[in-house]
């Protein structure tokens, strides 16, 4: 057998000259320097927001990446985003038909358009919570513009949010459960506020998980209470002229941004406000005119809250590759 | 020329906690809490002017990688400022984000578009991409069945596909077997010739002295020294001694690993400094983790102008494993020092006969000295007997 001698010289030979060959210099004299000092970065919203338009690639791309990741080595795959809310709405109907029997009419059709609404926050806010954390890998180690990450997670559920609104219009078309209206009208404001004061809080649970971990956990205990002080499975209706601590029910419901929403919600895709031969109504008694002023005036709150949790978010990102 | 980088005064101090507290329940619990400041960065200042390979040389701990983070974006110093013309791709990233369920193609989108290229720049230079990845049968394949070396590989194809004008590398190029490194440098050289800005972090004086046009040299967060790569390879050497540290690359993959090195004299002893002309061994105690066929033992001797004086391997002093398996013992006795005067530093390394594949490299991570007696003058030791007779 002949053996190849080893390779000569293994170890290469220093000080071997480069030669560079002619000069094309990259143009960079046209390219915008970009500055970093050591003072706490200002937050122009609208330059800001070019940047981060510049980013919507990315953006949908970290979408992408969740849903596939989300769903991968899954039998039933997109479908368990579907399959959610119906294992949801089969429960509760058990519950509420059976157990504590409610008298609303086409309950399905009623928890459904709530949980729409209520799913699309709570999981923004659950994938948002650990949006910084989980990322820590490219956090550390690329530049980009940090909102992107709080960003997607809202973007995840606004996708499972589109599945579920087809889970929701089959069953009005099983229930025939629809009643076009002014209602409709109600819908792109109720979205805006839904989205706005969603994106709010996921940036500042993302940002604030980063320091304390607890956040993530404490979150859980929060959204629970937060669910069950929302009217998505209960009818607000009943609870007219009720009071606590001497505040009225409906005024107390009103100052939850994310009841607001769904009440919108019910109103638009539910519809039913007082079922005919009972003396209660299932949804609040508000005319379509006064349920716009209240959407009007969460969005108003809500873009104040995302103003503020985006500065809190933003001064803070500076620092999450040390935190990290 | 305008300078691609200027780096003003920049100064980054990181909190050391003594336990930092990670949980509400902590920061509640001792609410004031003990931590010290500790400067990574002290005043530095460069400026890199386009075209430009800047090497940044220190021992682990001086700071390079801090900078550098800085220069990316990453980090924000708590002094100075830091301006940067261009797009910055920094080969820190390699496989950042990478997510294990996805495919090798389904990463390479995402990881292209997180550094900032557009779908249809990326679809455009997907082919050279894998092909520089030499992935094109796994692409399809998750990333989970990927071993580390088709990690990096696939981490430094997307990073150099993404078109920077600015290249910031960091101690990357000591994984994946040696045909890849020297794709890796030919790639850097190519970047070199486009007339992209680098700054290169590394402490391997080999690399600096093979890629740089110019070296900053930090110890401690500070700028010890600025030059070209020759001089400040000889100040990075003498630093390194006084402060009796390591260096240099400790790379490969490890199926045979260097356990321990001993240099010591011809009669085993224990040696302070060698003169002209004496025998030396040294010493490798090597273990397999896995049986390994066909393995070459080599060693290099560089002077302090890193100049390597001399180089031989177990194959060629003929010693053979047919195959490698579990711990054995390599000795090679230098039976005459050729040196007068100065100090010379060792590199050993296990490898296969072809050497693509590295087992275990210490680079230069030894040395000895050899000092000249007054009987001794000139540049090499020469055996010479000297007789006489009567004539």
């Amino acid at each position: 057998m002949v053996r190849r001698p080893a390779l000569l010289r293994f170890f290469p030979n220093p000080g071997s000259g480069r030669t560079r060959e002619g000069d094309a210099p990259l143009a960079t004299e046209t390219i915008d320097a970009v500055i970093r000092t050591s003072e706490p970065p200002r937050l122009h919203p609208l330059q800001r927001v070019r940047e981060l338009a510049r980013s919507r690639q990315t953006l949908g791309d970290l979408v992408r990446k969740e849903m596939k990741v989300r769903y991968k080595s899954s039998i039933l795959g997109m479908a368990w985003s579907m399959l959610n809310p119906l294992l949801y709405m089969a429960v509760f109907s058990l519950v509420f038909g059976i157990i504590l029997p409610n008298s609303i009419p086409h309950y399905p059709v009623y928890i459904l358009s709530g949980l729409l609404a209520w799913n699309l926050f709570s999981t923004s806010l659950n994938v948002g919570a650990r949006a910084v954390v989980d990322n820590a890998s490219l956090v550390t180690k690329v530049y980009f513009p940090r909102e992107v990450l709080p960003l997607s997670s809202v973007g995840t559920a606004l996708v499972d949010g589109g599945l579920q609104t087809l889970v929701l219009l089959l069953f009005m078309l099983l229930f025939r459960s629809y009643h076009p209206g002014l209602s409709w009208l109600l819908l792109p404001l109720a979205v805006f506020v839904l989205l706005v004061f969603t994106s709010a809080l996921c940036m500042f649970v993302a940002a604030l998980n980063v320091r304390y971990r607890d956040t993530q956990y404490l979150l859980t205990i929060v959204l629970l209470i937060w669910f069950w002080l929302t009217p998505v499975v209960y009818p607000s209706g009943k609870l007219v002229n009720k009071h606590v601590f001497g505040l009225s029910v409906e005024k107390l419901f009103m100052l939850n941004p994310i009841a607001d929403v769904v009440f919108a919600f019910q109103r638009i895709f539910y519809g039913v406000v007082q079922p005919a031969g009972q003396p209660k109504p299932v949804l609040l008694p508000l005319s379509v005119g006064e349920l716009a002023w209240v959407l009007a005036l969460a969005a108003v709150v809500s873009v104040a809250l995302l103003y503020l949790a985006w500065l809190i978010y933003f001064l803070r990102s500076g620092d999450f590759a040390e935190e990290l | 020329m305008t300078d691609a980088i200027t780096a003003e005064h920049v100064g980054k101090f990181f909190r050391r906690y003594r336990e930092r507290p990670t949980s509400l329940k902590e920061r509640v619990t001792h609410f004031r809490l003990t931590s010290e400041q500790f400067w990574a960065l002290k005043d530095l200042s460069f400026e890199v002017p386009q075209g430009e390979t800047l090497g940044l040389l220190g021992p682990n701990g001086s700071g390079k990688t801090t900078m550098l983070k800085i220069v990316a974006g990453i980090l924000r110093p708590n002094r100075g400022q830091v301006t940067t013309r261009g797009r910055i791709a920094s080969l820190l990233a390699l496989g950042a984000g990478f997510h294990r369920e996805l495919t090798g193609r389904e990463n390479v989108y995402l990881n292209a578009s997180i550094l900032g290229l557009s779908h249809a720049e990326i679809a455009r230079r997907f082919p050279d991409i894998v092909e520089f990845a030499e992935l094109s049968e796994f692409i399809d394949n998750q990333v989970k069945f990927y071993s580390d070396g088709m990690y990096v590989r696939l981490g430094f194809a997307v990073a150099v596909h993404v078109d920077p004008a600015i290249l910031l590398v960091d101690e990357v190029l000591a994984v994946g077997d040696i045909g890849f490194q020297q794709k890796c440098l030919a790639k850097i050289q190519e970047f070199q010739r486009d007339g992209r800005t680098i700054v290169f972090v590394t402490h391997s004086p080999e690399l600096v002295l093979r890629v740089c046009d110019r070296v900053v040299l930090l110890s401690h967060g500070e700028k010890v020294g600025e030059g070209i790569p020759r001089d400040m390879v000889r100040d990075f050497r003498s630093l390194m001694h006084r402060d009796q540290l390591a260096y240099g690359w400790d790379q490969g993959n490890r199926e045979i690993e260097i356990v321990s090195a001993e240099i010591f004299g011809a009669g085993g002893e224990t040696r302070e400094w060698f003169a002209p002309g004496d025998g030396l061994v040294i010493q490798v105690d090597l273990k397999a983790h896995k049986p390994t066929p066909d393995p070459v033992v080599s060693f290099a001797i560089h002077d302090e102008e890193n100049r390597k004086v001399f180089e031989t391997s177990s194959d060629w002093r003929g010693v053979t494993w047919p195959v490698f398996e579990g711990k054995h013992r390599v000795q090679f006795h230098v039976r005459t020092l050729p040196f007068i005067d100065g100090r010379y530093f060792v590199t050993l390394g296990v490898h296969s006969r072809d050497s693509r594949t590295v087992y275990h490299l210490h680079e230069q991570h030894y040395s000895f000295d050899v000092v000249r007696g007054a009987e001794n003058p000139g540049l090499v030791w020469i055996p010479v007997d000297c007789r006489t007779e009567p004539l």
